[in-house]
């Protein structure tokens, strides 16, 4: 049996698509416009599944301090952060997170996968348990795996089926790890954090919240569904990404917990690659005061959502259970989800295709994710073209 | 409650993952989960969470690695039953 034999199902697969003759995870973008537009196989495509829900990449003061570091720095750090990668930027930034998230530490990974790995291994060992929510990222659960901790999950956005779990450890909850998202990605829905601090009280651990699609866009300083709902206090660790609303890359964790001290020096993922390049420590320093600052984007991109999921609920699309800036589309099968994505792309949308395993449920979804930048235009487009495609594949 | 046996464990077990599969098909103790009856990763974590339920038990995943078989499945349960 060679290497490559395990991935039969997925060349399996990659047929079909080429069958079928629709490739929906190798879209090219040939030149990107602005926040909202692009040019995809040479024609004007209007973007709605970007993540980019404060519209901020191409923010002229982002770009200015992007473009200035690259002439003061240099392109790249070309090392670790324990080694010759941490320059005074990315230290201001550590600080600076910890000022916004009034916690006694901050610290900055590469990527947003990377800060939940190098958390997760970092905290988590062999004898420990972490208690995950089904439907987190699979970068936690790579992180849990990587632990080598016992995986234990309970039902998405179940604090019942929680509490079930938390009962079961007992005395293990000493020793355990609760993981859960603020908005979760795929169906955009968020976490009953309330409950689920409440439990922690009751039961111990400790909690780690990844923000990845909260920050920014809950909480009235944009920090995300902890501040939302008022339980920052009881969260011990929050995680988050400078690659959605802060339009950069790379990863962090904030908290009080005077053990965060040691991760820098525990944790592979954060030891074992390179810093993020200085650009992106300015742009995403330049970003943070107007994400924090960012009331009126806030406000706007809720609007955007709220216009757009209103509108495909009245044309009768089974969608997400709430309205949130990541809207799910739920559709049927497999051939017709990816037709309906190919007329979209057509028609001149583009949003993302997720398939199972990647979308809970055994489902198949046209996931939209709504910025702020979005014009009510933009948005009438989208929901037109929604209805336009389901008329076109129906006829 | 009294403890299960291997032979009741494995019955729970048939019944439990008939409730995910499309096709009727024979179920015996060395019938592989994935590439026997079919189950893909996101029904192998239902059927993981019905047997949590069922039996009242854990079932981390890091243990999944080790799990081929019906009898591979039954016996790690019986494990986490005896704690």
């Amino acid at each position: 049996m060679g290497l490559f034999d395990k991935l039969a199902n997925i060349a399996a697969a990659r047929q079909g698509l080429e069958a079928f003759g629709v490739d929906p995870f190798n879209v090219v973008i040939e030149e990107i416009l602005s926040p909202t537009e692009a040019r995809i196989g040479g024609q004007p495509v209007l973007l709605a599944g970007t993540n980019n829900y404060l519209g901020l990449t191409f923010d002229p003061g982002c770009m200015a301090a992007a473009c200035q570091s690259i002439n003061a720095e240099g392109t790249g750090t070309t090392g670790s952060r324990m080694a010759n990668g941490t320059y005074a930027g990315h230290l201001k930034l550590e600080e600076e997170l910890a000022t916004f998230y009034d916690c006694r530490k901050g610290i900055v990974f590469s990527t947003g996968f990377l800060a939940n790995l190098g958390m997760i291994t970092a905290l988590a060992g062999p004898g420990d348990a972490i208690l995950i929510d089904a439907d987190c990222h699979a970068s936690i659960y790579d992180g849990c795996r990587m632990s080598g901790a016992d995986i234990i999950r309970f039902r998405h956005n179940s604090a019942i089926d929680m509490e079930k779990k938390l009962k079961r450890l007992g005395a293990r909850t000493e020793n355990t790890l609760i993981i859960v998202e603020g908005i979760y990605s795929m169906l955009g829905d968020r976490a009953p954090l309330k409950d689920i601090v409440a439990l922690k009280r009751q039961y111990g651990g400790m909690l780690m919240v990844d923000e990845a699609h909260s920050l920014g866009v809950l909480g009235e300083k944009g920090r995300g569904m902890a501040e939302d709902a008022k339980v920052e206090a009881d969260v011990d660790f929050i995680v988050g990404t400078f690659s959605k609303s802060l339009g950069g890359i790379g990863g962090f964790c904030v908290g009080n917990h005077p053990g965060l001290d040691l991760i820098p020096y525990a944790s592979r993922p954060y030891i074992f690659t390179a810093s993020p390049s200085p650009a992106t420590i300015a742009s995403t320093r330049a970003a943070l005061p107007l994400l924090r600052d960012g009331v009126a984007l806030r406000k706007q991109v809720w609007e955007n959502a709220t216009s757009l999921y209103t509108r495909l609920q009245q044309m009768g699309f089974k969608l997400g259970p709430e309205i949130s800036p990541v809207i799910a589309v739920r559709l049927g099968a497999r051939e017709e989800s990816l037709a309906f994505w190919q007329v979209m792309l057509n028609s001149g949308v583009y949003v993302n295709l997720v398939l199972p395993p990647a979308a809970p449920s055994n489902s198949c979804l046209l996931r939209c994710s709504l910025s702020a930048a979005h014009t009510p235009a933009q948005i009438e487009k989208i929901a037109e073209v929604f209805s336009t495609t389901r008329a076109q594949l129906a006829g | 409650m009294p403890v299960p046996d291997y032979a009741e464990i494995l019955a729970d077990v048939e019944d439990l993952i008939r409730r995910f599969i499309k096709n009727p098909v024979t179920i015996e103790e060395d019938t592989e989960l994935v590439n026997g009856l079919g189950l893909d990763s996101l029904l192998v974590m239902e059927v993981i969470q019905e047997v949590e339920d069922r039996f009242d038990i854990f079932f981390p995943l890091n243990t999944l690695a080790e799990i081929r078989t019906v009898k591979d499945f039954v016996l790690q349960i019986q494990r986490e039953i005896g704690g």
